[in-house]
């Protein structure tokens, strides 16, 4: 890294040296900080109810002086602020859109798991526990698991009493269906729009709060600075997305429930909007990174069709319960789906896989399918397919059940491909969908930055590796309902009385101002290529390096390509328009300039885990019938990597995994 | 796959709520017919960019048709010609080759255009926040399996859940009214058990809620056939039949005091 660059890489933050007061560096990493996850004590089933013995508590009558800032309305955003605004705190909601009802939550189709076991098939909490925690190859928390799965339960209660329409059986109970992952039937779902339904219950809490006058919504404001003083967050520098005015938001604590970042992909099954910025923003102001390689794959996005495509569109894994995959046997074999007879045809899963077969878990189902496409075996028009074929289930229930299980499903694929799935065999591909890694957090979901909380999917606490279907729900609203009201009451209670800085600090003024000047450098510019541009160059080299089959030569590649291209974009990125009004290439180029920063780190991580596990796939470490090798001995920890002013010199710290209630075993789905 | 030729886009530009605003129009020499209609805006917004010309601000981000943030009057139709299909699911393959494509934004008095084809929903949030809910604060909530609730009136709420709130139904309206979207999320909750105890109160302070910024229903009918979600009139006809025994029901209790 040449020091030039290096000197470059900040100009944003150039009016902060200007500024006599001393203790302003542009960045100030936190020093000497352990990575103690606070973990009560205790055997696992009782380390929640320990912890909730012994948190200090707020009372009632001293929560309105406490204010707490929500940065996000996804489920667990807007969950988390409708609690904590019923609970009596003062609550203000920010989010980039023009309703909290939007956030990308909603477009979860499947389903939300919860170890109710209303099915009497022996389901329990221990048991989601346990398939949590080997879905995620062994490479997450017990404590925070465990506790996921015990309020998964409560989950389910507080949603119904919400009003969300599950699906039920004739008798008026509740229904489930299976997940990826899992031989139980633990999944709620409301037809395939499970996440809207939610969204929408947590919004209608939210907005109640709103109306009553607990919570203040900020809505079309987007996050561009996080603000720390004296080592705790002291609250945010927000950007007015229609008047481009720069604001500061002081607050006792501040919550950042902003989501995954797996839009630095480009293509991928996030809405266009969904960035990192906030997590990042956090990060460069001593909030940890942890296990940022450890992205997800979709193994059921609809193919890619032209160059111009800006995103790519899930089709939910609830479709794998009666949906079968497969290939021709025979490569280049061009004949319609239905003229290749059955002979003639690999279902491949169902062959390797035979206890999960379609249902095996979605990093396996991904690079299984990269493998058949790989092979020369892949379907439709630009042969970058598989078949998911539901003649079978048609055939064996008839188109009915079918309908009423997957009706909008089929009607969206219909819509954007042009051909109708009850007829013709889905084409399916993997696509960029989660990313477990995110913010560091501890047990009671703090960041490195006391004050900081990060909730969903932007903290990396639960899913280890690789999610199971149905468990982004869950983990997003066990955070923000069960989780944070409690945890954050605990960090504000010893504040009573003591008075935080206000707005007018300077350090709010610098950010301010660094901000200011970052957004107004990206107009100066006056380049040639527009954020978009850059953004789908960077988007192909993570794909190519960083996806699902990465090696040592491509990251080193990687690490390489991006830094200049990253060069590229701070001196020729062109943005028109101006600042004053709502200016979406504006606020693209904020967000392409963080997933840059991030791309590197991500592909630096991924480097420096020399093994294979969950959606990291390593291909140096596979073993001989190409599954995910783990090293145990020397990976079976989180990664979590401190900013030091340049992405590539980052530091990585270890936090070593304790297994004591799980016996490390290779993970097997066959 | 094939390419559409030469269409011409005349797009409603606005630079801010007080200009006047104008349609402009753009050519598009040639885009693939499996590009979706915001994919199209899209390249031509890299071409204006290309030109050091500002692009056109349209709002949109899911791009799956579920999260409602999408809009544009195509044509003069809310989210274009393709049935129960939000504009961002609407594809290229629905046109042809040199035909002139009209490009507004939504147009109603409640809502405000903010800049070119974006404009402001935000009276929809205030119906919600008057009522669109249940009371039922986090940790309250007993066991979910205690109350059955049928499945043809869970089949029914979920009806008038899948609404996306994005403002079609009033830009199709000739009155501006947002019956459609006020019945559908009053529907959702009056009809399930779990609504009852707010049923009432629900209705009526969301139906006034939403007579301070809308106009009135007087049964077109328009909103539906524009419902991206294809949502029922019906939930209309619940909607006031539940405000009107809540009114009775008012008059009821004020005669017994």
């Amino acid at each position: 890294m040449s020091p030039e660059r290096k000197t470059k890489k900040a100009p944003a933050k150039k009016p902060a040296a200007k500024k006599p007061a001393a203790r302003s560096s542009p960045v100030r990493p936190s020093p000497r900080v352990v990575l103690d996850a606070k973990i009560p004590p205790g055997p696992i089933a009782e380390k929640w109810d320990n912890y909730k013995a012994d948190m200090k508590l707020v009372n009632p009558n001293n929560k309105r002086g406490f204010k707490v800032i929500v940065v996000g309305s996804g489920l667990a955003g807007a969950s988390a602020a409708a609690t904590l605004a019923e609970l009596g705190y003062d609550v203000h909601v920010f989010t980039f859109h023009d309703s909290p009802r939007r956030a990308h939550s909603i477009a979860a189709q499947g389903g939300i798991n919860a170890a109710k076991n209303y099915r009497g098939d022996g389901d329990s909490v221990q048991r989601l526990f346990y398939d949590t925690i080997k879905g995620g190859d062994f490479r997450s928390r017990e404590g925070n698991v465990y506790r996921l799965a015990q309020v998964s339960v409560n989950i389910i209660d507080q949603m119904v009493a919400q009003g969300v329409p599950f699906a039920r059986e004739y008798g008026g109970l509740l229904d489930t269906r299976s997940c990826g992952g899992s031989q139980l039937q633990r999944t709620f779902y409301a037809r395939g729009q499970t996440g809207q339904q939610l969204l929408l219950g947590a919004y209608q809490q939210l907005a109640r709060q709103i109306g009553l006058g607990n919570v203040k919504l900020w809505n079309r404001s987007e996050l561009v600075d996080v603000v720390t003083i004296d080592g705790r967050c002291a609250g945010i520098v927000t950007r007015d997305l229609v008047t481009g005015a720069v604001q500061s938001h002081a607050a006792h604590a501040t919550v950042l429930a902003t989501g995954g970042y797996g839009n630095v992909f480009f293509l991928s099954t996030n809405a266009m909007a969904c960035n990192i910025t906030a997590a990042w923003r956090a990060h460069r102001k001593g909030a940890y990174f942890a296990n940022p390689c450890y992205t997800q794959i979709h193994p059921t996005c609809i193919p890619q069709a032209d160059e111009t495509q800006s995103k790519l569109t899930l089709m939910s894994e609830s479709l794998r319960n009666d949906g079968r995959i497969w290939v021709p046997s025979r490569e280049g074999d061009d004949r319609s789906p239905s003229q290749i007879p059955e002979a003639e045809r690999d279902y491949y899963l169902e062959r390797m896989y035979p206890s999960f077969g379609n249902l095996a878990p979605r990093d396996i189902s991904s690079r299984a399918a990269k493998r058949a496409v790989d092979s020369g075996r892949g379907v439709g028009p630009l042969k970058n397919g598989v078949y998911l074929d539901f003649a079978a289930a048609i055939g064996r229930l008839g188109r009915d059940v079918i309908t009423e299980r997957y009706g909008n499903l089929f009607e969206m694929y219909e819509r954007i491909t042009g051909e109708v799935p009850y007829e013709v065999p889905m084409r399916v591909y993997p696509a960029s969908h989660y990313t477990m890694g995110g913010l560091w957090v501890d047990y009671e979901l703090t960041t490195t930055i006391p004050g900081l909380y990060a909730a969903g999917e932007v903290n990396f606490a639960d899913q280890g590796a690789n999610r199971l279907g149905a468990s982004a729900l869950m983990q997003g609203l066990a955070d923000g309902y069960f989780v944070l009201p409690y945890t954050i009451g605990n960090y504000l209670a010893p504040m009573l009385n003591k008075p935080i800085p206000g707005v007018d600090h300077p350090e709010f003024q610098l950010a301010e101002q660094a901000a200011s000047t970052r957004f107004g450098n990206y107009l100066d510019i006056r380049g040639s290529r527009s954020p978009d541009w850059f953004h789908r160059e960077l988007g192909k080299i993570i794909w190519e390096h960083c996806g699902m089959d990465r090696t040592a030569a491509g990251l080193r590649q990687a690490l390489s390509d991006l830094p200049a291209l990253y060069e590229e974009f701070k001196t020729d990125l062109r943005v028109t328009g101006d600042g004053a009004s709502v200016n979406q290439t504006l606020e693209k180029a904020g967000r392409v300039d963080d997933f840059f920063e991030l791309g590197m780190l991500m592909c630096r991580d991924a480097l420096e885990r020399r093994e294979s596990c969950g959606g990291h796939f390593r291909s140096e470490y596979q073993d001989s019938e190409g599954e995910a090798q783990r090293d145990d001995a020397n990976f079976a920890h989180v990664a979590a990597w401190e900013f030091t002013g340049d992405p590539m010199k980052a530091v990585r710290h270890k936090e070593e995994l304790k297994f004591e209630t799980i016996h490390l075993a290779k993970r097997s789905y066959k | 796959m094939k390419n559409l030729e030469n269409l011409v886009l005349r797009i409603w530009r606005q630079s801010g709520p007080d200009d006047p605003g104008r349609f402009q129009s753009y050519r598009i020499d040639s885009i693939s017919d499996e590009a979706s209609f915001l994919e199209m805006l899209d390249v031509l917004n890299e071409k204006l960019i290309g030109e050091g010309l500002e692009a056109i601000a349209f709002d949109h981000d899911c791009r799956e048709g579920i999260c409602g943030t999408c809009s544009l009057m195509i044509d003069g139709q809310p989210h274009g010609p393709q049935r129960g299909t939000a504009t961002c699911q609407l594809h290229m393959r629905k046109f042809s080759s040199g035909e002139t494509i009209t490009v507004e934004p939504w147009r109603a008095t409640a809502f405000p255009i903010i800049k070119d084809l974006i404009v402001d929903r935000a009276p929809f949030d205030r119906i919600v926040e008057a009522g669109g809910f249940i009371t039922a604060t986090t940790g309250g909530a007993p066991e979910a399996n205690l109350t059955p609730v049928p499945k043809p009136v869970a089949e029914a709420a979920m009806d008038a859940a899948a609404c996306i709130g994005c403002g079609a139904c009033v830009a199709a309206c000739p009155n501006g009214a947002a019956s459609l979207f006020t019945a559908a999320k009053v529907s959702h909750l009056n009809l399930l058990p779990q609504g009852q105890a707010e049923r009432w109160s629900r209705v009526e302070a969301m139906v006034e809620t939403m007579e301070q910024y809308f106009g009135s229903c007087t049964n077109h009918g328009e909103c539906e056939a524009a419902c991206p979600k294809s949502i029922s009139i019906d939930f209309i006809a619940l909607m006031n039949k539940d405000y009107l025994s809540a009114k009775l029901k008012n008059r009821a209790l004020i005669s017994r005091t």
